[in-house]
């Protein structure tokens, strides 16, 4: 087999993962982490759709100043529907759990991760998390925002709060479950020969990802537990009524949903890392310094909380702290950006699909990084905080980077996943359609933020509207750039041209085996003994078919 | 008062013009390095495009140099815009002496605000041009946020705490008042107006109609309807300490610790006495929890505050014999 990459078609090897084994059952009870990916796949995918749904409702309301499609009851349940749904049951889980899942194993030279029945459990305690939260969304909806501020969240909301936090809890468990499988995994199941510093930046970025993961979920499960006993038991905790703060919750649910963020980006940027390396055919310049950025990022990800509370009433000092701390996490980002353009000079540099997410991504990473700074900047915060500033900021970083990185790892991973080519001319078309949907819909929304618009508004004054036209406009493009993707990956599944092993080709261990791989990953024990990213000759034939 | 295609609200405060000059320095970094990394990334990708399939470039080492560099000037950026925001921030937080004192309780979904000289508005503030403005902010019910984007000024009204801001308006204008912290059905409803005026116009707008009762003589009055009196005596005989000067000072609690008597502990005395016991004395005082609405709370604390120095050098020891 191992001389498949001759001149002849390439064909797809007898027996894979795909093939093993047939039926609902095998998929149902799978332990294998590649079908898990898929398993997550599938529902990410539907939850991402279900809070697109949401967000064009949004986007179709905000088309005139006035409230005149839904009511306000269902528009703030609309927006807290998007929220939930896209952070906790999208961007979190996402990249860890279809591309981590899938690739960690085959990039370490392993059979599979450490705990292969936790990694079931984690998704099934995933679709649990999304089962009681679509159930409260259906049956009377939530309407406290994803931030579930108290005393609203606890006192004066009538909507089905502790359900969803109970979902949420228990999507917290998948989460905490996945990072320490994956901190298991990379500690214990490396192929001999790969070190450390031999590691690919995708498997580094998780590591720090699951370290946030495993630290930082545990206080939102115990958060969301505080606030259903307030809400079932009137304990007072959060209620000044009671000798409690309200302000407090907000200290502890940033102090997980802060590091969140970068439970999101940091995988976002190993998959960048990735493709970079790739499509320049180079070593990611700084190799060292990018892999200590990531667990520079989750430290200091973990001290800068109180950012999101400038103008709470938080004291001066408390907030220069946090202020400072939080233009801090800033440079590792910066040395990511620079590092990945510097990765560029004198490679040979190639535009496919998977390159152009790349590229998008760091162009609005750049933006989002740094309107960053705009927040972090005490007396600039306290205008354009609550506003459309911090709606188009965070959309910059979650949607403009995590989802521009996702969709590119996807298009360069889908040979391996499926053994089929994506169509590259639909798969070119779509990536510039999402870019310029994306920029028309969130970049008027910057300009809309400094003029004044608060967020969560279903009412606004007429001289926003403009913006908020334009803002609609681009999200319609969007989502047929979203669509496209979806119809030629199912397309392709069937009828994709049919992938080589390592049909790029890339370096790295999970293109030495056959695409799509035996379920056991690897025929043979691989060894490694080459550097990271060593692109200055033909990746080797693939040797542990 | 909005036409047109606006990139920027209004400039209409004190404080407006320096948010909008670290504005404008973020965006020039911003666009800066958007062009540099995009252009370099453009660049390079041209200039070393795949000629054929066959190329493998050699292999560049990293740089120290250069790593130093890009962490080191962003850093240095990064030091200018935390010290300029820290600046702003700071002023801010400092309401000038001579302000003129507004108290405001957000309630879903109103704003409720009341002069020290007595008059009440709803969703609306009239301010004289050219004189520092302070306002006391709490809730009735969730947390609200009082928001005037052109004067660039935001402060959350929570529960059970009172915080402070304070703006100087420019020149004569009707400003956007929003509700910038989500509180429920008709969030974005609960918006109002900054009515601007020049002093004159002021003078006569709140000469207007009948005087109407000032906070502190609200407060007195109610210290006595409550029978606070009882306890709470000029004298020293009370059951309770005296008050006078109590505002602004640093009590002795049981137990040992003690507390600045801010507005926010003020109001815990009167709502949850036993939170807080004054060294010296019994966990005796009732709490008034529900029987004070928030304005009244505020008009106890203005006239706990006017009582400042009345009982002479005395009054300054107030809650400790
Ligand atoms: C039954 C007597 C009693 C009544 C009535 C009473 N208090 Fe008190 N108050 C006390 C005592 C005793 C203390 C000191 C112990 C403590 O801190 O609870 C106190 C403490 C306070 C303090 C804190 C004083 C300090 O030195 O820190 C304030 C402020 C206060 N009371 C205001 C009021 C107001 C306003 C009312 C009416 C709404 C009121 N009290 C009614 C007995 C009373
Ligand atoms: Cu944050
Ligand atoms: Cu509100």
């Amino acid at each position: 087999m191992s001389a498949v990459v001759a001149a002849r078609e390439p064909q797809l090897p007898k027996e894979h993962y795909l093939n093993a084994d047939y039926g609902v059952r095998s998929w149902l009870f799978t332990i294998d982490h590649k079908r898990i990916a898929l398993l997550y796949l599938a529902s990410v995918t539907f939850m991402f759709f279900l809070g697109g749904m949401y967000a064009a409702a949004i986007r179709l309301e905000l088309v005139t100043p006035p409230g005149d499609m839904f009511s306000s009851e269902t528009y703030n349940k609309l927006f807290t529907g998007h929220g939930v749904l896209m952070v906790f049951f999208f961007l979190i889980p996402t990249i860890p759990g279809v591309l981590g899942n899938f690739l960690i194993p085959l990039m370490i030279g392993a059979k599979d991760l450490a705990f292969p029945r936790i990694n079931l459990l984690s998704w099934y305690c995933y679709m649990a998390g999304a089962g009681f939260v679509l159930y409260a969304l259906v049956e009377g909806g939530l309407d406290t925002g994803w931030t579930f501020y108290t005393p609203y969240s606890t006192s004066f909301s009538n909507t089905n709060v502790i359900l969803a936090g109970v979902g949420i809890f228990f999507a917290g468990f998948s989460s905490i479950l996945t990072g320490l499988n994956f901190i298991v995994t990379i500690h214990k199941m490396r192929a001999p020969g790969l070190t450390w510093f031999r590691l690919p930046l995708f498997v580094w970025a998780h590591y720090a990802t699951s370290l946030i993961q495993i630290l930082g979920t545990p206080v939102i499960a115990v958060t969301i537990l505080l606030v259903a006993l307030e809400r079932g038991f009137h304990f007072g905790f959060f209620d000044p009524a009671r000798g409690g703060d309200p302000i407090l919750f907000q200290h502890l649910f940033w102090f997980y949903s802060h590091p969140a963020v970068y439970i999101m980006i940091l995988p976002a940027m190993g998959v960048i890392s990735e493709l970079v390396a790739c499509f320049s055919r180079k070593k990611i310049f700084g190799y060292g310094f990018v892999a200590g950025s990531s667990l520079a990022i989750a430290v200091l990800g973990f001290l800068v909380w109180a950012h999101h509370m400038f103008v709470s009433g938080l004291s001066v000092y408390a907030s220069l702290i946090f202020s400072a701390i939080s233009f801090l996490v800033a440079i590792p980002s910066a040395i990511k950006v620079f590092n990945w353009t510097a990765t560029l000079y004198r490679g040979s540099v190639s535009w496919q699909t998977p390159m152009l997410y790349a590229v998008g991504f760091i162009g609005l990473f750049v933006i989002g990084g740094l309107t960053g700074l705009f927040l972090a900047a005490l007396g600039l915060d306290v205008h354009v905080t609550d506003t459309y500033f911090i709606v188009a900021h965070f959309h910059y970083v979650m949607v403009g980077s995590v989802v521009m990185a996702y969709m590119g790892g996807l298009h360069f991973w889908w040979p391996k996943i499926t053994g089929r080519h994506y169509p590259e001319w639909w798969a070119r078309v779509s990536a510039v359609i999402i870019f310029v949907g994306f920029n028309l819909t969130f970049f008027p929304q910057f300009i809309l933020g400094y003029l004044g618009m608060p967020r969560r508004y279903h009412y606004y004054p007429d001289e926003f509207q403009v913006l908020n036209v334009m803002s609609s406009a681009g999200a319609s493009i969007l989502a047929v750039g979203y669509m496209i993707p979806m119809v030629y990956f199912a397309w392709s599944m069937r009828y994709g041209r049919i992938a080589t092993a390592n049909p790029w080709p890339a370096t790295g261990l999970e293109w030495q085996t056959a695409s799509p791989p035996p379920t056991e990953n690897f025929a043979v024990t691989p060894t490694v003994d080459e550097e990271v990213y060593d692109y200055t000759r033909p990746p080797k034939e693939p040797t542990f078919v | 008062m909005f036409s047109g295609f606006p990139l920027f609200p209004e400039q209409a405060s004190t404080l407006a013009l320096g948010v909008d000059g670290l504005y404008f320095f973020l965006v020039l970094v911003t666009a800066f390095f958007f062009v540099a990394i995009s252009a370099a990334l453009l660049f390079f990708s041209v200039k070393y495009r795949r000629r054929s399939p066959h190329e493998w470039p050699a292999e560049i080492h990293g740089s120290l140099m250069l790593e130093l560099a890009w962490s080191i000037v962003p850093f240095l950026i990064c030091v200018v815009i935390f010290a300029w925001g820290a600046i702003l921030f700071f002023s801010m937080n400092r309401p000038p002496d001579n302000a003129i004192e507004v108290s405001v309780v957000g309630k879903r979904w109103m704003w409720k605000l009341q002069h020290m000289t007595g008059q009440r508005e709803i969703n609306e503030l009239h301010i004289p041009v050219g004189r520092a403005v302070k306002l006391t902010l709490t809730s009735e019910d969730v947390i609200h946020s009082f928001f005037v984007p052109a004067f660039r000024v935001k402060k959350d009204a929570v529960p059970g705490r009172y915080n402070v801001m304070w703006f100087q308006a420019t020149k004569p204008g009707r400003y956007h008042l929003f509700c910038a912290e989500y509180c429920g059905t008709q969030h974005s409803r609960m918006i109002g107006e900054i009515i601007a005026m020049e002093p004159a116009d002021f003078q006569t707008w709140i000469q207007g109609g009948p005087a109407p009762e000032s906070p502190v003589a609200a407060g007195q009055k109610l210290f006595a309807e409550l029978n606070c009196i009882t306890c709470h005596r000029a004298d020293s005989q009370g059951r309770g300490p005296v008050l006078d000067g109590l505002a602004g000072s640093t009590v002795k609690l049981l137990g040992g610790g003690t507390a600045v008597a801010d507005d926010t502990y003020l109001r815990e005395s009167i709502l949850v006495p036993a939170a807080k016991i004054v060294d010296g004395y019994q966990p005796i005082m009732p709490t008034y929890q529900g029987q004070v609405s928030e304005e009244g709370v505020l008009h106890l604390l203005a006239y706990i505050q006017s009582l400042k120095g009345q009982a002479g050098a005395a009054g300054a020891a107030g809650g400790n014999k």
